[in-house]
């Protein structure tokens, strides 16, 4: 390969591992252990469980009621072959949320569930909450509190804010982690919660992380999406962000499962 | 009722369908959606219970109904009586035998592909192990010709895939002249875009047409886009080589993707109206996987590779191109690690050869599969040596905008080195023409910098 080649420069435009030169016909070693650090760190992302601890104590530091809760999925084998048990509560969830919705209704009910990837929640769900609590409060809703769910997928959501009669519910997710993002985080707002939404009653924000979209541009999105999702009485495809921080370059991936 | 003894136990089998299902090798799928063997001891029963059924039951019982699933009444409607014949009298497991004798020639398995059902297929791999899925599929040739001649014996393409999670097309063009320059797009250079803009579809075809009239390459273009959006680029005037199309094996499931038999027809006929194709007008280019249907709960209980080869069946109406099962994509919910990855692909590949298709393999895996490089590295030598017709060509084998691990650009030169399989012909040609390669298809220590020298106006 020539010395001139302009990789360097044409990398501004991508991500893509372009111009990694060869040795023979494989890629030369520091390409091979560089991707490997890269997929080390997605898997990492996908097994490694989530440790509550320092998010609950954010949380509560924010004056928020955190509730600790588990799907149906025994443990992280069970939640990768079967997303239908990734979807609901397990039974001792269940009683522990109905327990705790004696109290008035809530407008937004909130669940960080560990998704696909620990590192996500971790790395952005208490800064995205730290952003949006202000926004909503200024908004004049109440907020439940906020449930902590282990191998749980999106859908799980409907449940919890079924059981605390929530006029809505914002499920904030570990993303399913690609080599150049194993920490990104996706929120989920689905209105009327209750067993057996479709996908396409929901709204995406999508890439949420450090170089994807901030906790700040995440949270203003939400917002907006949720005082028309108030204002209109429903969310999903009919739905469209029309939000006033039209970011270029962020793409909504296809619904997690 | 099907039965199977073995020393004292007697299997039992309400229908077809069960047998299908729970003779298939285990993979997560088939357990998701509660069809697959409760037993290793039973998965093995239903086998001999398939290897003594004869063919021609798979005409008599159909595991979907006629009359609700319309890929059904393609399958029965278009099946070749007259091709089916030398094998009629056969049961599965002679097929199986007879696939591996010495009597399937090259010649012979060409003429038997139009009698055989996707059924017939999916059952003779259920009872094959790894190496027949690699020793058959071998032994067949599907030619299929656009701008270059793809899928001779001997032979391997690759599609160049160069996303881009903005659809940036400056970023897009540099993935494209480092595949290029690797010896890789003989297949087609294709685009999964981010977009479903109908305006950023017109940008990305222009230049895609723009680069390949520019160098004069022997290969053919796509954006994967729907159906319906190519068709509509076509009527305002867009330089479509290839209509794309995601396919499954039951009527649900290409609704769930918006899609009809008619519109792939429409699709077909827009496409063949531009005549662009210099050597063949084979226009289309469909993708596939195993778990599709379960995903859209549109499986009627049948297992997934038994509907991933009922997609070939939609596939084969149509002369296509290019066929490319996306065999890991899915998730480890229905391909749970690198072993039920690799026998899917193998799998496929061969039903898809035997059916008459053009079947390349997207040797791929999510990072949530149990599965790492090593999986892949043993996949694309297993479907290099069952002579797969095209496999992907991804920068560094990380698809950024799908964000999933496809085969890479130099991944196809390892599988080329160690089995001395070459370009399609026309674009071995090209490479050599252009100062890329030998004329021998090894690539050059010093290439020619025609390609950098385009993409150097970019950098700037």
């Amino acid at each position: 390969m020539s010395n001139d080649a302009p990789w360097p420069e044409l990398r501004r435009f991508t991500d893509a591992r372009i111009g990694l030169g060869r040795a023979g016909s494989a890629l030369p070693i520091r390409e091979v252990l560089s991707f490997a650090m890269a997929h080390a760190q997605a898997r990492d992302a996908v097994t490694t469980p989530m440790d509550w601890a320092p998010i609950a104590a954010e949380l509560s530091a924010m004056g928020l009621d955190t509730l600790s809760a588990a799907s149906a999925a025994t443990d992280r084998d069970v939640y990768l072959r079967r997303p239908d048990l990734g979807r609901r509560l397990s039974p001792a969830s269940r009683e522990l949320l109905a327990e705790k919705a004696t109290g008035p209704h809530p407008d937004l009910a909130i669940v960080v569930a560990d998704g696909l990837s620990s590192t996500g929640v971790a790395a952005n769900a208490g800064a995205l909450i730290g952003a949006l609590l202000p926004m909503v409060q200024k908004s004049g809703w109440s907020v439940g509190p906020v449930v902590l769910a282990s191998q749980a997928r999106v859908a799980i959501g409907d449940e919890a804010g079924e059981i605390l009669n929530a006029r809505a519910v914002l499920v904030l997710i570990g993303e399913r982690p690609g080599l150049s993002s194993p920490d990104s985080l996706g929120a989920y707002l689905t209105f009327a919660p209750r067993v057996g939404r479709k996908d396409g009653e929901r709204n995406c924000v999508s890439n949420i992380r450090t170089g994807g979209l901030s906790a700040m541009e995440g949270a203003f999105k939400i917002h907006w999406l949720l005082r028309e999702a108030f204002r209109r009485g429903l969310t999903g495809v009919t739905l469209k962000d029309e939000s006033a921080f039209q970011l270029e370059g962020v793409q909504q991936p296809a619904i997690e499962r | 009722m099907y039965r199977a003894a073995w020393r004292q136990t007697e299997y039992r089998f309400a229908d077809l369908k069960e047998v299908m299902a729970k003779a298939t090798p285990p993979r997560s799928g088939d357990v998701l959606a509660g069809v697959a063997a409760r037993s290793a001891e039973e998965n093995v029963a239903a086998k001999m219970v398939l290897a003594d059924l004869p063919l021609k039951r798979f005409l008599e019982e159909l595991l979907i109904s006629y009359e609700s699933d319309d890929v059904t009444r393609l399958i029965v409607d278009t099946h070749d009586e007259r091709a089916f014949s030398p094998i009629a009298h056969m049961t599965v497991g002679e097929l199986r035998d007879w696939l591996l004798s010495e009597a399937a020639t090259t010649e012979a398995l060409a003429a038997l592909a139009p009698g055989i059902t996707p059924e017939m297929a999916a059952a003779t791999a259920k009872i094959m192990r790894n190496q027949d899925l690699i020793l058959a599929a071998r032994k067949a040739e599907v030619v299929t010709r656009f701008r270059d001649t793809i899928g001779l014996k001997g032979r391997m393409s690759v599609r160049l895939q160069p996303n881009h999670p903005t659809d940036d097309k400056r970023g897009i063009a540099a993935s494209i002249v480092d595949g290029l320059m690797l010896g890789c797009g003989d297949a087609v250079i294709g685009i999964n875009p981010a977009s479903d803009n109908v305006g950023v579809i017109l940008d990305l075809i222009a230049m895609l047409d723009e680069i390949i009239q520019r160098f004069d390459i022997p290969t053919q273009s796509c954006v994967l886009t729907h159906v319906t959006t190519s068709i509509e680029a076509i009527s305002r005037g867009a330089p479509v080589d290839l209509v794309f199309q995601s396919i499954g094996g039951t009527q649900a499931v290409n609704a769930s993707f918006g899609v009809t038999l008619a519109m792939l027809k429409e699709g077909r006929e827009a496409a063949l109206s531009l005549n662009r194709g210099t050597v063949g007008d084979n226009v289309m280019y469909f993708e596939t996987g195993q778990g599709s249907a379960l995903s859209a709960d549109a499986h009627h209980g049948v297992d997934q590779q038994t509907l991933e080869a009922r997609a070939y069946a939609v596939a084969r109406t149509f002369k296509p191109l290019l066929v490319n099962s996306v065999v890991g994509f899915i998730g480890p919910e229905y391909l749970y690690n690198g072993k039920e990855i690799i026998r899917a692909g193998l799998e496929d590949h061969f039903c898809g050869k035997l059916m008459g298709l053009p079947m390349g393999c997207d040797v791929c895996y999510t990072n949530h599969a149990e599965a790492d490089q090593d999986d892949m590295d043993v996949l694309l030598m297993l479907l290099g040596a069952a002579g797969v017709t095209f496999v992907m060509g991804v920068p560094g084998a990380d698809d950024i905008m799908l964000n999933y691990q496809s085969t890479s650009f130099h991944d196809a030169l390892y599988v080329r080195e160690a089995l001395g399989l070459r370009r399609a012909p026309e674009f071995e040609a090209w490479l050599a023409r252009i100062g890329l390669a030998d004329a021998e298809g090894r690539l050059l220590a010093d290439p020619a910098p025609v390609l950098l020298d385009h993409i150097k106006g970019i950098a700037a």
